[in-house]
């Protein structure tokens, strides 16, 4: 009986705790890795691209992630046919609103739009990625922990098997898909880091020229406060 | 009239360069404007770290306007969507940070610029306010500074607008709805704002011409009378005291110093430590860990979509929060109309400080401890103000203390310091102060 009064008293502050900030796990960085990245372009393309656009990134940026244009045409453009178009859906906004209600976001930014308080953008899609379970009660028969009742069906299904929530509410693989549980972690970490690079291809550059920039800036500064000084040396 | 002329007073030696400057003092004030303005223009020679944020306003409104000329090349004001669903307004912003040489530099250098003009200019305020600067005889250059932070304030909420994003979208909503608090008149009035029943093409349009072509007309006209009043009267010092009341044979201010060269050489080291640190946010933290831009903004504008939280701004917060903390409605209207009233009298009142103050002196090195206690709670609710306009209203500091109240609490003490002013700063107590000016 005591217990449960205790439970009772508690039960409150554990719901509002549960609704207050999401857990995410640490997304890896691996900007630094093109393998990583280019594996996370070929996931994209195939998983991703189907319904999702990424309209501001044209396929010719590919060839940073140390693509040359023949691996890029051949390997990751399906529907387009020049290097300078951009990675569109083939089916238009206007009808993928038609069939499933809504038309899937742009990806272009994402990783950028989903930083929040909770974690930066990139953990939140890593987290995402591997939250889905089988919920029958939902159209697509599937939901996500991190975005309850989400309209995206899991993609990557076939790689990750399928998980199912449990009487804990824990969720737990109850199929197993093609690959092991820290295979699928790596490829949806390589994905989620060319998602990243896909939000700033310019971010790496950005601060390489930073570090140039302030260099100057500490030259000048030198300059600068000699020559104060030499011309306030009579003032006093 | 011959006399007056600058022919008159400026004669060449000879060489070539002195008649060409000859030819044009006859027919320009060339000379005299450059000795009025910076090479006889005597400056107190005891300008401290806070004299720095006056010219770095200016380097930061030369930012603006030059990086803002090459985004319009760019950018386009438009609500309708593309062919990829996206509206083009918002593509056209992703189409400079992506497709357009240095384009993400300039967008960044604009954006931090937006952040780093408030800094800038609060702590150019902060330095009024430390030495009274807005005493007599220099309350026509605070009545116009006040000014330019109002159009300042129009300036970013309309800029806000302009990248179209859900922040971008629903603020300017919030914002422009306020208007519709207003008795009688309210509605037709909001709707007249934005020119639509919604925020809307119209309203991106509009916001756009003000913000590329009006605001920033006004903006110069009032910098312009702003420096030319400090020119007239003369710069105050950390002392606040009237270095024109000692002068040499030549009527030259003992403790002044010409503008140019010596404060020209001492901003130039002014303005590198600042370019560092704006260096620093445009390369390596540009979003300023979404202060600066908001995360919620790299999603396109969506009419149907209310973001759970919208928060402006950190200019704007706590002016804002202000905004919030009238809850009541008052004589029959809306709670919302007196909290415009309040935001609105926030910046307001700033513009009275000139009468408020009774003070007998104006540097705060000489008034006595109920100005230095009021003035920096004074500081800590406005920083509080701030913290609490970007938390939504059920904010509570460490989960327990709620945080609207303590809102409304700062919100009657930032009233409450100027009102009672011409009372507490009489009263206080204060030394003596110095004939000349102390380095």
């Amino acid at each position: 009986m005591k217990k449960l009064l205790t439970a009772l008293l508690f039960a409150p502050t554990i719901a509002l705790a549960a609704g207050a900030a999401l857990h995410l796990d640490k997304a890896p960085d691996v900007q630094g890795d093109k393998a990583a990245l280019q594996s996370g372009a070929r996931t994209f393309v195939n998983y991703c691209l189907n319904c999702h656009g990424a309209s501001f990134v044209r396929y010719s940026r590919l060839t940073e992630l140390g693509l040359t244009e023949q691996q890029v045409k051949d390997n990751l453009m399906f529907t387009a046919e020049k290097l300078g178009e951009p990675m569109r859906v083939a089916a238009r906004s206007g009808e993928q609103k038609v069939w499933f209600g809504a038309a899937p976001p742009d990806l272009s930014l994402i990783a950028r739009a989903r930083s929040s308080a909770d974690g930066s953008g990139a953990d939140w899609l890593y987290t995402y990625l591997r939250s889905f379970y089988a919920d029958p009660n939902r159209p697509t028969g599937w939901n996500n922990t991190v975005f309850a009742n989400v309209g995206m069906p899991h993609v990557l299904w076939q790689l990750q098997g399928t998980a199912v929530m449990n009487q804990d509410h824990k969720v737990e693989l109850a199929v197993p898909g093609s690959l092991s549980s820290t295979e699928y972690d790596k490829v949806v970490g390589d994905l989620v880091g060319f998602m990243v690079w896909l939000a700033e291809p310019d971010a790496g550059f950005r601060k390489r020229l930073g570090f140039g920039v302030l260099a100057f800036l500490v030259v000048l500064f030198g300059f600068a406060y000699a020559l104060k000084k030499a011309y306030w040396k009579d003032i006093k | 009239m011959a006399a007056n002329t600058n022919f008159e007073k400026y004669k060449s030696d000879g060489s070539l360069q002195g008649n060409l400057l000859e030819w044009f003092d006859a027919r320009f004030p060339a000379t005299s404007l450059w000795r009025g303005h910076l090479s006889e223009y005597y400056a107190p020679k005891n300008f401290n770290f806070w004299y720095f944020f006056g010219s770095l306003a200016v380097l930061v409104l030369v930012i603006q306007i030059v990086t803002g000329i090459f985004l319009v090349m760019h950018y386009k004001p438009d609500a309708s969507l593309n062919e990829n669903g996206i509206p083009v307004a918002f593509a056209s912003v992703e189409y400079i940070m992506r497709d357009v040489n240095w384009g993400w530099l300039i967008r960044y250098m604009h954006s931090t610029g937006a952040s780093a003009f408030f800094v800038v200019v609060y702590l150019h305020m902060f330095r009024g306010m430390l030495y009274g600067s807005y005493r007599q005889p220099r309350e026509l250059i605070w009545v116009f500074g006040t000014l330019i932070f109002l159009c300042l304030m129009a300036e970013a909420f309309m800029g806000y607008l302009l990248p179209w994003g859900q922040m971008s979208f629903w603020g300017a909503q919030v914002i422009v709805n306020l208007f519709s608090a207003i008795p009688l008149i309210g509605e037709p009035l909001s709707i007249w704002i934005r020119g639509d029943f919604v925020v809307g093409d119209a309203t991106l349009n509009r916001f756009f011409a003000f913000h590329v072509i009006a605001v920033p007309l006004v903006l110069l006209g009032l910098i312009a009378a702003h420096i030319l009043a400090l020119h007239e009267v003369g710069s105050n010092n950390p002392d606040g005291i009237e270095i024109k009341k000692r002068k040499d044979v030549h009527g030259i201010p003992l403790d002044g110093i010409p503008f140019h060269p010596y404060y020209s050489v001492k901003d130039i080291v002014g303005v590198v430590v600042f370019l560092m640190v704006f260096s620093i946010i445009v390369f390596f933290a540009p979003e300023g860990g979404g202060y600066f831009l908001e995360y919620n903004n790299f999603l396109p504008a969506d009419p149907l979509k209310t973001p759970p939280h919208i928060a402006p701004v950190w200019y704007f917060t706590p002016y804002y929060s202000l905004l919030r903390a009238m809850v009541w409605p008052l004589l029959g209207i809306d709670a919302k109309f007196w909290g415009v009233v309040l935001m609105g009298g926030g910046v307001v009142i700033l513009a009275f400080l000139p009468w408020l103050d009774r003070s007998p002196v104006k540097s705060i090195r000489y008034r006595g401890p109920i100005y230095k206690t009021l003035l920096t709670l004074f500081v800590i609710s406005f920083v509080l103000l701030g913290f609490l306009g970007t938390q939504p209203p059920s904010y509570a500091f460490f989960g327990v203390i709620p945080g609207a109240p303590i809102a409304q609490l700062l919100t009657a003490y930032y009233f409450l310091f100027f009102l009672t002013m011409p009372w507490w700063s009489k009263i206080d107590k204060y030394k003596p102060e110095p004939d000349r000016v102390t380095m």
